[in-house]
Order: C-alpha cells, then sequence, then structure tokens
C-alpha cells in the first residue's frame, strides 16, 4: 500500500494545455500515471497528444469527472487563476487536490484551503508543492520518477522540493511508499502531522523521514504528534540554522521571526519526541539507513 | 512588505477608518510648515520606522507651535531607533484620549485561518500583554471565506470586554479594518491604541500593515509604496534580475536551485567551516530555481562575485527537473561572459537528471577556477578549505 496514490488513481490535470502543464503531464505519464484527462475552460472537446496517449480535454472539472471518473486533480494554473481552481476541483468533489503552482497569495490560499476542509471530501496538498509519487504506481505534480524508480518500504514528508529529491537520491536503493512534498507557503493544505499520521497507518511503510525548515510552528507540533501518536521510527532534517531573523528564504513561509520559527527550536522539539535528527542530508539519509538495515 | 505608519493610516482613512490628520515630513522645516496646514494647537511628531519602540527611544514628540515642532522633527530627523535610522516622521493633530484598546487580524499560520486579537487594555506592548495578562487579550478565530463581517465584530468586542456603550462604535471600525486586510491582501493589521477621545470617538491612532508579496501582481499600487532604503545594493540588483537573492557576513558565495536545498547548503557550508581556520561562513543565499540557464547563472555568479566579502564560490545543483548538463554548459558559458571579472575559485556540486553529461562538460572544460566534487558534504569542506585559505 500507499498513501493518497495508488495505482488506481484516475488523475487530471488542471491547466494541462499550457506549456507547464502540458511538459509535466507527458513527464507523468511517462512515470505510469493514469492520466484520463485535461481541464482548461473553453479548450473542451480538444485532445493533447502525449507521445502516442490522446487525452481529452474538458471545459471543467466537473465534466471531466463526469466522463473519466478521475479522483485526482493537479493544478499547474497561473497564481491568479488558482483558487477558482481549487474551488471547482472541490466543487467536483475530487478527493485529492494537487496544486503545485507557486506565487499564490496567502488570502486565496486561505480560503481555498477552508473551503476543502469544509467539503469534508477534499484533501488539498500544497501550493507551491512538487506534488506526491508512489514509486511504481503513480506520480502527481513534478518529481522526476527517475531519482528512486523502485518502490520500497520509506515513507517521506517534505516542505521542501530539491530536499525530497536529495533525500529520494541518497536512498534510492533502498526505496519509498509515497514521497510527499506539502510546499513551504505559509497556509498550506496537507501538513507534517497528516502525512505522519497517514504513513503510521501505512502497513507497507516501515520508516518515515520528515524534512522541516524554518518558519511557522509545524514542526513542534509534529513533534508533539509523534510523541503521543507515532509509534514507527521518524528520521527528522530541519533546514535554516544559518537564517537570518526576518528574512524570507527563498519559500513564502520560511522566515524567522523574532525567536519564533528557528531551526534550532524544531530540531531540538523533534528530538525531544524520540525523533533522529540528521545534521545533513546525507547524515539524516545515513540515520534512515540504519534503521532500514536495522530491520532488514 | 512592511508599510510605515503613515501609510497604513492613508489605507485605514481609504476605507474610512477614523484617524487624525497627518502630514509626512523629511525636513525641519516641512514638519513646521504641516503644524501651520494642520492648523491645530497641538499636534505630535512621530518618528516613522518599521520597528517597534519608538516612544521610548525619543522618537515620538508632543509639540504645541510650528517652531516648537520644528525642533522636536530636528531631535527626531537622523535618531538610530533599534538600526532604523528616522529618515521622515509625520506630523499629526493632538488627541485627547479617553481610553486606549488595542485591535490585530492577522494569519495565524498554526491554525490556517484568520486571528482578531483585541483588548481594552491598548497601548503597552501586545506581547507583554499576552504573557503577563493573557486573559485581558480577546483572541477569536475569523474564517477566511466570510471575514470580518458584523457579527464577528460583535463577538469580538463582547469577549474584548468593551462596554456596552462603545460596543456598536467599536465593532463598526473593527468591520472596517477588516476591510483593510481583505481588500488589500494584508497579513497583518494592527492598531495600537485604538483610542476612544473625550467626546466618545473611535480612532484608530497608530497603524501597522503587512502586505503579502505574492499578491503583488493584482496591486499595481504597491509599486509607491516600495521601501528599498534599507536593503541591501546587492539584493536590489538581484531582485532586478528576478534572483530570489538573500546577503549575509560570511565569505562563501553560495548558488544552488531550490529554496530548500539553498537553505541546507548554507547550513552544511558553515558546519563544514568550523573545522577551518577563521571558520568560514556563507555570504548569501541565492536560489536560481529550476532551469538556470546560462544567462540566470551568469547573473547569479555575477552578483555573488560582486560581493567583495566572497572569496570562494560554492554551485551546489540537485537536478531534478533542471539537467546538470544545462548547469554545467551555464558555468562555463557564464566564466566566458565574465571574462576578467571572474577571479574566485568555484567549487561545483552536480547530482541528478544529466550528471554524467554535466561532469564531462566540467571536465573537458577544465576551466581553472573550477574545482568539481561529488558530494554536497565534501564540496561544503572543499569551498570552506578554499575560503580559509584565500
Amino acid at each position: 500500500m500507499t498513501i493518497w496514490l495508488d495505482q488506481n488513481s484516475k488523475v487530471l490535470v488542471q491547466g494541462m494545455t499550457g506549456s507547464e502543464g502540458r511538459k509535466h503531464t507527458q513527464r507523468m505519464i511517462s512515470s505510469g500515471t493514469r492520466i484520463v484527462g485535461g481541464v482548461t475552460p473553453g479548450k473542451g472537446g480538444q485532445t493533447v497528444t502525449f507521445e502516442e496517449d490522446p487525452v481529452t480535454v474538458y471545459d471543467s472539472v466537473a465534466e471531466a469527472r463526469q466522463a473519466t471518473g478521475a479522483n485526482v486533480s493537479v493544478i499547474f494554473v497561473p497564481a491568479a487563476f488558482t483558487k477558482k481552481a481549487v474551488f471547482e476541483a472541490v466543487d467536483a468533489g475530487i478527493e485529492l487536490v494537487v496544486v503545485i503552482t507557486e506565487g499564490v497569495p496567502v488570502k486565496d490560499t486561505a480560503e481555498f484551503r477552508s473551503y476543502a476542509a469544509a467539503s469534508g471530501s477534499t484533501r488539498l496538498i500544497g501550493p507551491n508543492c512538487p506534488g506526491l509519487i508512489s514509486p511504481g504506481k503513480s506520480n502527481v505534480g513534478i518529481i522526476p520518477a527517475s531519482i528512486a524508480p523502485h518502490p520500497g518500504r520509506i515513507g517521506l514528508v517534505s516542505k521542501s522540493g530539491t530536499l525530497t529529491y536529495q533525500m529520494m537520491f541518497e536512498l534510492n536503493d533502498i526505496g519509498f511508499s509515497t514521497a510527499v512534498g506539502i510546499g513551504g507557503d505559509p497556509i498550506i493544505g496537507t501538513t507534517h502531522i497528516d502525512a505522519l499520521a497517514a504513513f503510521e497507518a501505512d502497513p507497507d511503510t516501515d520508516c518515515i523521514v520528515m524534512i522541516g525548515e524554518i518558519g511557522g510552528d509545524a514542526e513542534e507540533r509534529a513533534a508533539a504528534y509523534i510523541a503521543e501518536h507515532v509509534t514507527k521510527p521518524v528520521v527528522g532534517y530541519v533546514a535554516g540554522f544559518t537564517a537570518p531573523e526576518g528574512k524570507t528564504m527563498g519559500h513564502a513561509g520560511a522566515i524567522v521571526s523574532g525567536s519564533k520559527g528557528t531551526a534550532q527550536a524544531k530540531k531540538a522539539a523533534l528530538e525531544a519526541a524520540g525523533v533522529k535528527v540528521g545534521r545533513t542530508p546525507s547524515e539524516t539519509a545515513s540515520l534512515v539507513r540504519e534503521i532500514m538495515e536495522g530491520r532488514a | 512588505m512592511d508599510l510605515f505608519e503613515y501609510q497604513a493610516r492613508d489605507l485605514f482613512e481609504a476605507h474610512g477608518v477614523p484617524v487624525l490628520r497627518g502630514i509626512v515630513a523629511r525636513t525641519p522645516q516641512e514638519a513646521e510648515d504641516a503644524v501651520r496646514t494642520l492648523n491645530t494647537p497641538v499636534v505630535v511628531v512621530k518618528a516613522q520606522v518599521k520597528t517597534g519602540g519608538r516612544g521610548k527611544a525619543g522618537g515620538v514628540k508632543l509639540a504645541r507651535s510650528p517652531e516648537e515642532a520644528r525642533e522636536r522633527a530636528s531631535d527626531i530627523l537622523g535618531l538610530d531607533i533599534n538600526g532604523h535610522t528616522v529618515e521622515q516622521v509625520m506630523v499629526t493633530e493632538g488627541a485627547d484620549i479617553a481610553e486606549e484598546y488595542y485591535f490585530s487580524l492577522l494569519l495565524d499560520r498554526a491554525n490556517r485561518t484568520y486571528l482578531a486579537m483585541c483588548s481594552v487594555e491598548g497601548g503597552m506592548d501586545i506581547e507583554t500583554l499576552a504573557e503577563e495578562r493573557p486573559e485581558a487579550l480577546a483572541r477569536i478565530e475569523v474564517d477566511p471565506i466570510t471575514g470580518l463581517n458584523d457579527a464577528k465584530a460583535d463577538e469580538i468586542v463582547a469577549a474584548a470586554g468593551f462596554a456596552e456603550a462603545d460596543r456598536a462604535e467599536v465593532a463598526r471600525v473593527l468591520v472596517l479594518l477588516g476591510e483593510v486586510y481583505r481588500d488589500n491582501d494584508a497579513t497583518l493589521v494592527e492598531v495600537n491604541p485604538l483610542v476612544k477621545t473625550g467626546d466618545g470617538a473611535i480612532l484608530a491612532l497608530d497603524g501597522k500593515v503587512s502586505l503579502d508579496a505574492n499578491a503583488a501582481f493584482r496591486h499595481p499600487e504597491w509599486d509607491k509604496l516600495s521601501d528599498e532604503s534599507r536593503d541591501d545594493p546587492l539584493e536590489i540588483r538581484a531582485r532586478e534580475r528576478n534572483l530570489n537573492y538573500v546577503k549575509l557576513d560570511g565569505s562563501v558565495g553560495i548558488i544552488g536551485n531550490g529554496a530548500g536545498l539553498v537553505m541546507s547548503t548554507l547550513d552544511v557550508v558553515a558546519g563544514a567551516g568550523k573545522e577551518f581556520p577563521g571558520s568560514p561562513t556563507p555570504a548569501n543565499f541565492l536560489d536560481i530555481g529550476g532551469g538556470a540557464s546560462a544567462q540566470v547563472m551568469a547573473d547569479g555568479l555575477d552578483i555573488i562575485l560582486s560581493d567583495p566579502q566572497v572569496k570562494v564560490v560554492f554551485v551546489n545543483v540537485f537536478g531534478g527537473i533542471t539537467a546538470c548538463s544545462e548547469v554545467a554548459k551555464g558555468i562555463i558559458a557564464a566564466l566566458g561572459m565574465l571574462g576578467d571579472k571572474a577571479t574566485k575559485p568555484i567549487v561545483v556540486r552536480l547530482d541528478g537528471n544529466a550528471v554524467e553529461v554535466g561532469r564531462h562538460i566540467l571536465t573537458e572544460a577544465a576551466h581553472p577556477l573550477v574545482t568539481m566534487e561529488l558530494t554536497m558534504d565534501s564540496a561544503a569542506r572543499k569551498a570552506a578549505e578554499l575560503a580559509s585559505t584565500n
């Protein structure tokens, strides 16, 4: 098993006809994802052919879901239109909505996050995230499947895309059940805690890697959750020890405010919850390797 | 982006929030003229700086004549308040303050919603109040979709314990402040103090507003609010080239792709630096994002090499979608474009997509400034070593 995404996932691409959407749809198809349709208002009825596979474009998510039975949607539309796209996917009853778009105003995110949560039927991942991959089964977003092509028993959750790639690369011989990038914005749909809970419940995940970074208190909350609810071994990594106070470090949410949101505090909280925390990505990977080899 | 008090005042006024008249002055003479324009017996001269503690630092003074305002402005202009030099003051009407309150509406990251905080004990530092008398600070969640509507405002003023007679007017002002927050893509609207005057009017006497940079695309009017006077010149140059750059104090220039990887690179370099004399640390954060073209690499290298503190550059790329071959070509092309301007050693670590081709390109080019390392950790050590010995 995996979390949230498997070989049965039927995936729509909102914004498939744009250049980013088109490029990544091809990559998703190549890594085995069942792409069942695209959605671009005003382009319904067109077909986009990816290598040999023709994919139909629909005017709306509701129409696409009706025609294809899609249960997942991945959003590549520009920031200005992202809120509308998410509302549409939620209204259509899509179970998993993954927002790749970067630079979404936080007010829009606050609104569509609340809207998705209130629906009770949609899990939102992102925005500003690389998506998620269950290697060998399905890949939704922009994570390159070639980094770790074989399924395995490590679960990974990360705020950062490139650190996700780095960690998957270092552990690609052991393999991952699911790797999920939750995004680096101040407000995100799926949190570290949501992923920890899902990995804890997944019989095919043995060890969880959790990558965090400065800003907010999500890692501290995750640490408290781990202490109470997670029995599987968790290995952590936190980026941003050298970040100065008051400066946004690339991700909109990565900012130390006064004494709040520091990497030091996050590392300390995780360690107090029994999580082994690596000082570098490589050391983190070594800690995971020790645990996985100890189980073999 | 944080606003100056006078900019917050202007936004409040535009949304109908009751405020005092105020005029910005950049010289003592302008302050004197401002009092004549306001034509009021008492004015307050207030330092315009984006930091707290102005009053304690002597940045807020009363004046009873145009001449006195000129003197007070002369005292305040040029003051250093928490590292911020006062370059302008706001001259406002004096107010007959009967009571001081506190109100803020902000983005609550932890609960992924908005949070209103309100107290009838205003004027003091809110963090102190929250710590010492948490029961005096009402904290009410505000739903992002419905926003701060009439019902929510009533709930806030009741929870904060306003006198019955004041509730309706305070609630009316809170709804307007909620509109300031909503219509301007704010992440913080704070009024401290919100006051009741002797004749019972509610006024926003001071304002702090932060805006969400991601929303700039739908606020062309923000262009005139931006304030680069305090930014590092290299940060301004980087922004002009759409590079995500933050200046730090060390000697190892850093270029990487992806915010998380670059933050991690800074940490790994700082850690490796401890093993070498002088403990070199990172000189900057620079994320070139996905698809690093030769031009982007050249722009990045150019910015970093313009920093006189930089002794060595560390390029750390994990090719996800970005092909390492393109990055390698970018580095060589950038060195070609920079010519004699490139004089400092460059340590490169490439991994991921098309890594073999990328490494081959760098090996073939055999540029005398470029050293290739196979892992992030060994490259960080090499960069720290070069920074320590150069």
